[in-house]
């Protein structure tokens, strides 16, 4: 398995053209959370000429909804939630800034032509590992809509958040080319199941 | 003379509670076995093996920090089986799993995901509550509670359709390797599937969800059924979405079908998705 490459966030343009569907990266820096009644807000934002809740530009989303912080820890669990949902809005967010999302799920035609267009990139973290998360957030920290609960913008400030590249600013798509390979069988033979040889 | 044994609902309640907080931060030996074997014996896609490997470390940092396993502690699922011979006392039954729900919530910091109406108001109810309550009566004096915080990848993925009564166990393998493949990485795989067969849609339904929560290995005792569901397993594991939906051999962990009695002009079949982080607990009272 190839190392995983590190990379900064906000991210810079020649970063994320370097990034190819299916490299592993850890992501350090600053990301902001946002799910499906943010996504609604910041796109109305958007159409009425209005400011966002911070500066979007070069900046990456997490769409992640999480639980509670308990005592002693800086953020409750945070895994990725299904971005998909989030699809009629993110193209424009992408035209006025957005560089990244991490999440989880298959994204529609229009965001990775608009994910091209504006040179943008979409990692994924897995779905579930909210613990293993959580433990790469350093800070967190309200930035708006606190009535939305964990649905509200918290800034996060992360440390080698584990992420694999889904799709890259050319359109290349893990969740299209991964089972491909794998359909059958996979390269080298025959299925069966995880159950099935217990 | 009928014999009852009482049954204080504050125990129900307590019950509740323990159940949740123990789901909520653990997953069953079965399925991290199966989640080890995966990841060491069968998967081929490294990236695959990897994705597995973070699962696997997840389960351990929650489970020895007691910290929700994933951030979506779902909504809660409770069946209960309340044996005739039981009289409840002390205050109402649901109310009573409601409140174990609430403070379980509370108490072990899990996100609280329930809204009040899913048209027209939704703002969070602030508990996790109501509880989805399934009930039934059944022999004896006893009060079997099981208990699922039901997360909404899987359950989102999820589908119900009626075959016609001529449509076989072919068409059920075709519903269930379609769903699954149309669930994508969305339903977190590798997932559990419960498939639901006969009765009507409602029971269907409910027979998938507890489909789910059988055992990894455990075969239907019924062979044909027992055949059907490797087969299944077998056709959804060669789509070749793999863990997390990045390409691999692992797809779905175990299939497990429950079927009933059903009508002459059709059959439901209902297909239950549950991710990876198969959560549940039960206890007798």
């Amino acid at each position: 398995m190839r190392h995983a490459s590190r990379l900064v966030a906000p991210l810079e343009d020649e970063a994320v053209m370097s990034l190819r569907s299916g490299g592993k990266v850890l992501i350090s820096g600053v990301v902001f959370t946002a799910r499906d009644t943010a996504h609604k807000r910041m796109a109305e934002c958007v159409r009425e000429n209005r400011p966002l809740p911070f500066d979007i530009a070069g900046q990456i989303i997490y769409c992640v909804g999480p639980s509670p912080t308990p005592p002693g820890r800086v953020c409750g669990s945070a895994g990725p939630t299904t971005s998909g949902r989030m699809d009629p809005y993110t193209p424009l967010l992408l035209d006025v800034g957005l560089k990244g999302m991490i999440g989880k799920g298959r994204r529609s035609p229009e965001v990775i032509e608009s994910m091209i267009k504006n040179r943008a990139v979409y990692f994924g973290a897995v779905g579930g590992a909210a613990v293993l998360i959580s433990n790469c957030i350093t800070r967190l920290e309200a930035v708006a809509w606190p009535e939305l609960g964990p649905e509200a913008v918290f800034k996060l400030r992360v440390e080698d958040l584990p992420a694999v590249v889904l799709i890259d600013a050319y359109g290349n798509d893990l969740y299209r080319d991964g089972p491909a390979r794998y359909r059958g069988g996979g390269p080298s033979s025959a299925g069966g199941g995880a159950a099935g040889a217990l | 003379m009928i014999k009852v044994r009482e049954v204080d609902v504050s125990l129900v309640s307590e019950a509740v509670k323990g159940l949740f907080l123990k789901a909520g931060v653990s997953i069953g030996q079965d399925v991290y076995n199966a989640l080890v074997h995966a990841r060491d014996r069968v998967e081929k896609s490294p990236l695959g093996r990897s994705v597995l490997d973070q699962i696997l470390r997840n389960h351990d940092l929650a489970r020895d920090g007691h910290l929700p396993l994933c951030q979506d502690t779902g909504m809660a699922v409770v069946f209960a089986d309340v044996g005739q011979g039981v009289l409840l006392v002390g205050g109402d039954f649901t109310e009573a799993v409601d409140s174990g729900v609430e403070e379980a919530y509370r108490e072990g910091y899990f996100r609280k995901s329930v809204v009040v109406d899913p048209l027209f108001d939704r703002r969070n109810t602030g508990t996790n509550t109501p509880a989805v309550l399934h009930t039934r009566v059944v022999p004896g004096d006893r009060v079997r509670l099981l208990a699922t915080p039901k997360g909404f990848g899987g359950e989102n993925m999820s589908a119900l359709r009626v075959l016609t009564p001529w449509q076989g166990p072919r068409e059920v393998l075709e519903f269930v390797r379609d769903t699954v493949e149309a669930a994508g990485p969305d339903s977190c795989p590798p997932t559990l599937v419960g498939v639901g067969i006969g009765g009507t849609v409602e029971a269907a339904a409910i027979m998938a969800k507890r489909a789910t929560l059988y055992p990894v290995g455990r075969r239907n005792p019924d062979g044909r059924y027992a055949e059907l569901e490797l087969r299944t397993l077998e056709a959804v594991n060669a789509l070749g979405i793999g863990p997390a939906g990045l390409g691999g051999s692992v797809t779905c962990l175990d299939i497990h079908m429950e079927s009933a009695p059903g009508h002459i002009a059709g059959t439901p079949v209902a297909v239950n998705i549950c991710c990876h982080a198969a959560r549940h607990a039960e206890v007798t009272i």
